[in-house]
């Protein structure tokens, strides 16, 4: 589905900065790919040269066999800060992707509200994000990027200012929102642990500028539960990554 | 009941205030030509209240006036510039050059132009006050936060649906705070035109009767002045207020 061939990106000229150094990657229909780094890696920056937000300067990136010149058809994406409109309520925003896309609000109300209630929070629809808890806005933001079943999804660390209690659960309704639609994801996060429980590749790039490193088939089962993280075959994973850290000197004992 | 007492708070100031001005007066000795007690001020408005009636609804017809036209034309003015970089570019400077003329010296002007009636009145309280009124829609309008702006692109969303359901939004509570200042300023523009030429009007009520040495009525129609102010600037509050629910500044009075 998408095919990563050597993608640098620049910014400024020659004395500017690196962010991507000959990035490759190819990822297939389906499936959930994290990508994991130091800060300031560049995986911020991949993912918005995948949404088309970004231009690359070199190399090539392409979605099903065309280059990505602009954000593309049926695309999901959950940003860092959740990027809830404060003026509409939570059905609103919800709805936001169809009224843009000009699909009509109408037809996709019934679809918002299943997908609220997936993530709990049907009783919220009229609600103001201002309302809301950091978790809750992030599920609202969720319901929105899945709202007209993208067949990409991207998430820029979309969990990263959650609670440690929050993030677990907001990663098993992830999983399962996933299960169902199977739509393919990118997802750039900072927590190895959260990378290795919801993905089926997990990708580490070096710091700045950022190439990949390693791309760790995750053989775990399908369905993954809190209490397999606790198991000796999910901690291999972990500690593999977290020894690649080390060698990188991002971190040590 | 706390609502009730918060709101008599700022009465109790301008109770003092008056408290002490007339209390000051009487034990001074000051005449009434130089500085009246504010006693002989509602005397003065209590003797003719339907002349005064009439005179406050003209120059209030002025200013609502004059502010309505810089709200349409503002707002208008400030969509074009942000959308159209090159108008930004081509209009810009030349409208803050015009700002930077002293609006009160144009007033005579605009006799010559629109002759004595409201017209010149209106477009002198206009030009007075669209300024803010660009000035701030123009920031609120460009203040969307960059993950927003990322949304927009990723939805593939027309400039126009951009415009209506996220840039104009961000642009309410600094429209309000513009519309604020401007409609303060529509007041004294509409105060401006009348010194300059009327026969009716708040202002031509202060010039008058300064020309007879009526300080007591001066200071009956600066009295009606400022309640006016206060008037005008609470209904715009009020507005807000309902206009909108989401925004922080109205939780935080809710409380």
């Amino acid at each position: 589905m998408i095919a990563a061939s050597d993608v640098v990106k620049r910014y400024g000229d020659a004395d500017g900065v690196t962010a991507l150094q000959g990035v490759s990657l190819d990822i297939a229909e389906g499936e959930f790919i994290s990508l994991v780094g130091p800060s300031g890696c560049g995986k911020s920056t991949f993912l918005r040269c995948l949404a088309g937000l970004e231009a690359p300067t070199g190399g090539r990136l392409q979605l099903d066999g065309a280059p990505i010149d602009g954000p593309p058809e049926r695309l999901g994406m959950a940003f860092q800060r959740d990027a809830l409109l404060d003026w509409f309520d939570v059905l609103e925003n919800v709805l936001l992707p169809a009224d843009f896309g000009g699909y009509g609000k109408k037809k996709y109300e019934e679809r918002a509200r299943q997908l609220l209630q997936m993530v709990g929070l049907d009783g919220f629809a009229r609600a103001y994000p201002r309302a809301l808890s950091g978790g809750m806005r992030q599920r609202v933001a969720i319901c929105r990027s899945l709202l007209l079943d993208p067949r990409l999804l991207l998430m820029d660390e979309p969990f990263g200012a959650l609670d440690a209690l929050t993030r677990d659960q907001i990663n098993v309704d992830l999983h399962r929102l996933w299960t169902k639609h199977r739509m393919t994801v990118v997802f750039v996060t900072h927590s190895i642990t959260e990378a290795v429980f919801l993905s089926t590749r997990v990708v580490v790039f070096t710091p700045r500028p950022g190439r990949v490193v390693a791309d760790i088939a995750i053989d775990l089962p399908a369905e993954r539960k809190l209490a397999m993280r606790e198991t000796p075959e999910f901690g291999a994973y972990t500690s593999r990554i977290r020894a690649l850290f080390e060698q990188m000197g991002l971190i040590h004992d | 009941m706390k609502a009730a007492r918060r709101a008599a708070v700022p009465l109790l100031g301008v109770a003092i205030f008056l408290l002490v001005w007339e209390i000051g007066v009487r034990a001074l000795g000051v005449r009434s030509i130089l500085l009246p007690a504010p006693s002989l001020i509602i005397e003065e408005l209590a003797a003719s209240p339907g002349w005064f009636a009439v005179q406050t609804a003209y120059t209030l017809g002025i200013t609502l006036a004059g502010f309505a036209v810089a709200v349409v034309f503002g707002v208008l003015f400030a969509v074009a510039i942000v959308e159209w970089k090159i108008l930004d570019r081509l209009l810009f400077p030349l409208f803050v050059a015009l700002n930077s003329v002293p609006k009160v010296a144009l007033a005579p002007l605009f006799l010559i132009w629109f002759g004595t009636g409201a017209e010149p009145k209106i477009a002198i309280a206009f030009l007075i006050a669209v300024f803010a009124v660009v000035i701030d829609t123009a920031l609120g309008l460009q203040s969307v936060s960059p993950d927003t702006i990322d949304l927009a692109k990723t939805l593939r969303g027309s400039r126009l649906k951009v415009l209506l359901r996220i840039k104009l939004y961000c642009a309410l509570p600094h429209l309000f705070a513009g519309l604020k200042v401007a409609m303060s300023l529509a007041l004294v523009g509409a105060i401006v035109g009348e010194f300059v030429s009327s026969q009716r009007g708040l202002g031509y009520v202060i010039l008058t009767a300064q020309g007879t040495f009526d300080t007591p009525r001066v200071f009956a129609a600066i009295v009606i002045l400022a309640v006016l102010g206060v008037a005008l600037i609470a209904v715009i509050e009020a507005i807000e207020r309902v206009a909108l629910p989401w925004h922080h500044t109205n939780s935080q009075r809710l409380k």
